[in-house]
């Protein structure tokens, strides 16, 4: 299963990822009017300070706590992807509660979303990982072990 | 083929039907079912009010559920007893069925005291299930004057529910806070004000004596008119099926960390269970769906052969009122950090070198870290938290355990 993986070192803190990840999953194709002057509400965020930042999404884990905690059963992993339904959740929030990699927050609408590595948006694969310059995220296999 | 019987079709069942059937593919699942409802998410009943969701989008799993697990569903049908001889529970038709592994799963009742003149009192409602939330709905108008005893989750989701569909709500508690359960007195005061500026008017520190048809006489000397009651003072775990069986149990079904009761192939889970708190270190029923579904996972898992332990339990809410949303987890014991400003409460408590538990009233983006921190017992010697920091961060751990969570498989 490939996911997200992040190379710390290598992070510039530059938030490209933040916005190609907004631009993704807007669903509009003009990515001047995706962003332009708008607060955008990411999926992936950059953390850090002064000389180290790295970003953070969802971890899709193998037994992901969100899942087993949403009050409304709108997150379920399918296919190695944990997914939220985004009709089914009332914004209560327990999953940030409860992710501790702080990689859940809330759309524009006080609804939850998450990372879905964008395999059902336009992109296919995830936006972040393709417009990081530097690769300091990859989209990639690796097993348990490493 | 194992036979397994689940009695409830709440949460915890779900979670135990997932835990067998991620070992066992073949055997034969039944699920007692007191409602008539497949299972649906109880804590939404107040977003139902509310209009934030509806009962379609109410239901915690997909339509199909039952059947892709290959379990069958008694629906209206309630459990009188357990044989833990014969290993047959024993259903209100008369009929009998055979286990090899039994999961009590049957959740929690209302607490309603013996409150002098309760009989007389017409319109009254408890608020835990669908059918109750919906009787309340079809009960109130825009002109009822709504009296709720209990300040808790239950009676003050309740009131928000409600709000902007009913003349007034009162709430009483013979707490001399809101939320006393979950939150101290400093946090309770300021989501209190943040209720009453939001139309609800509270009686604390004040109960009812006696009831006089729509009248309620309070311990205090007032008095409170109303047309509809509703009781949320507390809930009581239903635990008798285990204990009549012989089963050891306190305010829940005692259980160990692998969910088991003291009956041989007997397993308890939700809110009727009494299980392992570790921020407590002691056993309590931590009546929380994330726990429900936790615990019913690991009986699920325990019943089907495997081996798993739910030894890192602790008490958890994320909950909001009008806006403003808190987090709260574990115990409030040890030495408090405070970081406070304008209408934003930070709590932290540290015992013995670790992070024992937090109450976050705004500020709460990344908590589950916090939170990862009190499941984990980590010691904070080998963190940097910074409890002054206004929100949780990734940069607390060193980089090593950074690489390993955010470039490995989790």
């Amino acid at each position: 299963m490939k996911r997200v993986y992040v190379n710390e070192e290598w992070c510039l803190g530059c938030h490209l990822c933040e916005y190609n990840c907004a631009y993704a999953n807007s669903g509009i194709r003009d990515m001047v009017a995706a962003l332009k002057d708008k607060k955008i509400f990411p999926r992936i965020h950059v953390e850090g300070e002064d000389r180290i930042t790295f970003a953070v999404s969802c971890r899709h884990c193998t037994d992901p706590i969100c899942v087993k905690s949403c009050i409304a059963g709108a997150i379920s992993k399918r296919d190695g992807v944990v997914r939220i339904d985004r009709n089914k959740c009332v914004g209560c929030l327990t999953c940030v509660l409860v992710c501790p990699y702080g990689a859940l927050a809330p759309g524009e609408d006080g609804i939850m979303q998450k990372c879905e590595l964008c395999l059902d948006n336009a992109c296919g694969a995830p936006a972040c990982v393709a417009g990081c310059p530097n690769r300091a995220i990859v989209y990639e296999e690796r097993s348990a072990a490493e | 083929m194992k036979r397994y019987v689940i009695i409830g079709n709440g949460v915890a069942a779900v979670g135990c039907i997932e835990g067998i059937r991620s070992l066992d593919m073949k055997g034969e699942i039944t699920v007692i079912s007191e409602e008539d409802h497949p299972v649906y998410s109880r804590p939404l009943i107040s977003y139902l009010l509310e209009g934030k969701t509806d009962t379609e989008r109410m239901k915690y799993r997909p339509e199909g559920f039952y059947e892709e697990n290959g379990c069958r569903v008694l629906y209206g049908r309630r459990a009188l007893s357990i044989d833990n001889v014969s290993h047959t529970v024993e259903l209100d038709d008369g009929t009998s069925l055979p286990y090899d592994k039994l999961c009590v799963a049957a959740g929690s009742r209302p607490f309603v005291p013996p409150f002098e003149g309760l009989d007389t009192v017409k319109n009254k409602f408890s608020f835990m299930t669908l059918d109750d939330a919906l009787a309340l709905k079809k009960a109130l108008t825009s002109k009822s004057r709504v009296l709720i005893v209990g300040a808790g989750l239950i009676g003050l989701k309740c009131a928000e529910g409600i709000r902007d569909l009913v003349g007034s709500i009162t709430v009483c508690d013979l707490a001399d806070r809101v939320l006393s359960s979950i939150l101290d007195t400093g946090c309770a005061a300021v989501v209190e004000k943040h209720l009453e500026q939001n139309g609800i008017d509270f009686m604390l520190g004040d109960t009812v004596r006696r009831f006089e048809g729509n009248r309620a006489f309070m311990k205090n000397g007032g008095t409170v008119d109303f047309d509809l009651l509703v009781l949320a003072v507390g809930v009581r775990a239903n635990s008798d099926l285990v204990k009549n069986a012989g089963g050891e149990v306190n305010r829940g079904i005692l259980v160990d960390v692998g969910m088991r009761t003291t009956l041989d192939g007997v397993y308890a889970a939700g809110d009727c269970a009494e299980g392992y708190d570790a921020s407590l270190g002691a056993r309590r029923v931590l009546a929380i769906l994330p726990g429900a579904c936790m615990q019913g996972n690991t009986a699920g898992i325990n019943m089907a052969g495997g081996e798993k332990e739910f030894g890192n339990a602790i008490p958890m809410n994320s909950i909001g009122f009008f806006g403003l949303h808190m987090m709260t987890a574990g115990v409030y014991d040890g030495e408090m950090f405070e970081d406070a400003d304008n209408g934003s409460i930070r709590r932290f408590f540290v015992k013995d070198g670790r992070l024992v538990g937090f109450i976050l009233i705004g500020g709460t983006d990344r908590a589950g870290i916090y939170t990862s921190l009190i499941r984990d017992a980590t010691p904070l010697d080998t963190v940097s938290l910074d409890l002054t920091k206004k929100v949780a961060s990734n940069l607390i751990f060193s980089q090593d355990i950074r690489r390993k969570k955010f470039g490995g498989v989790v």
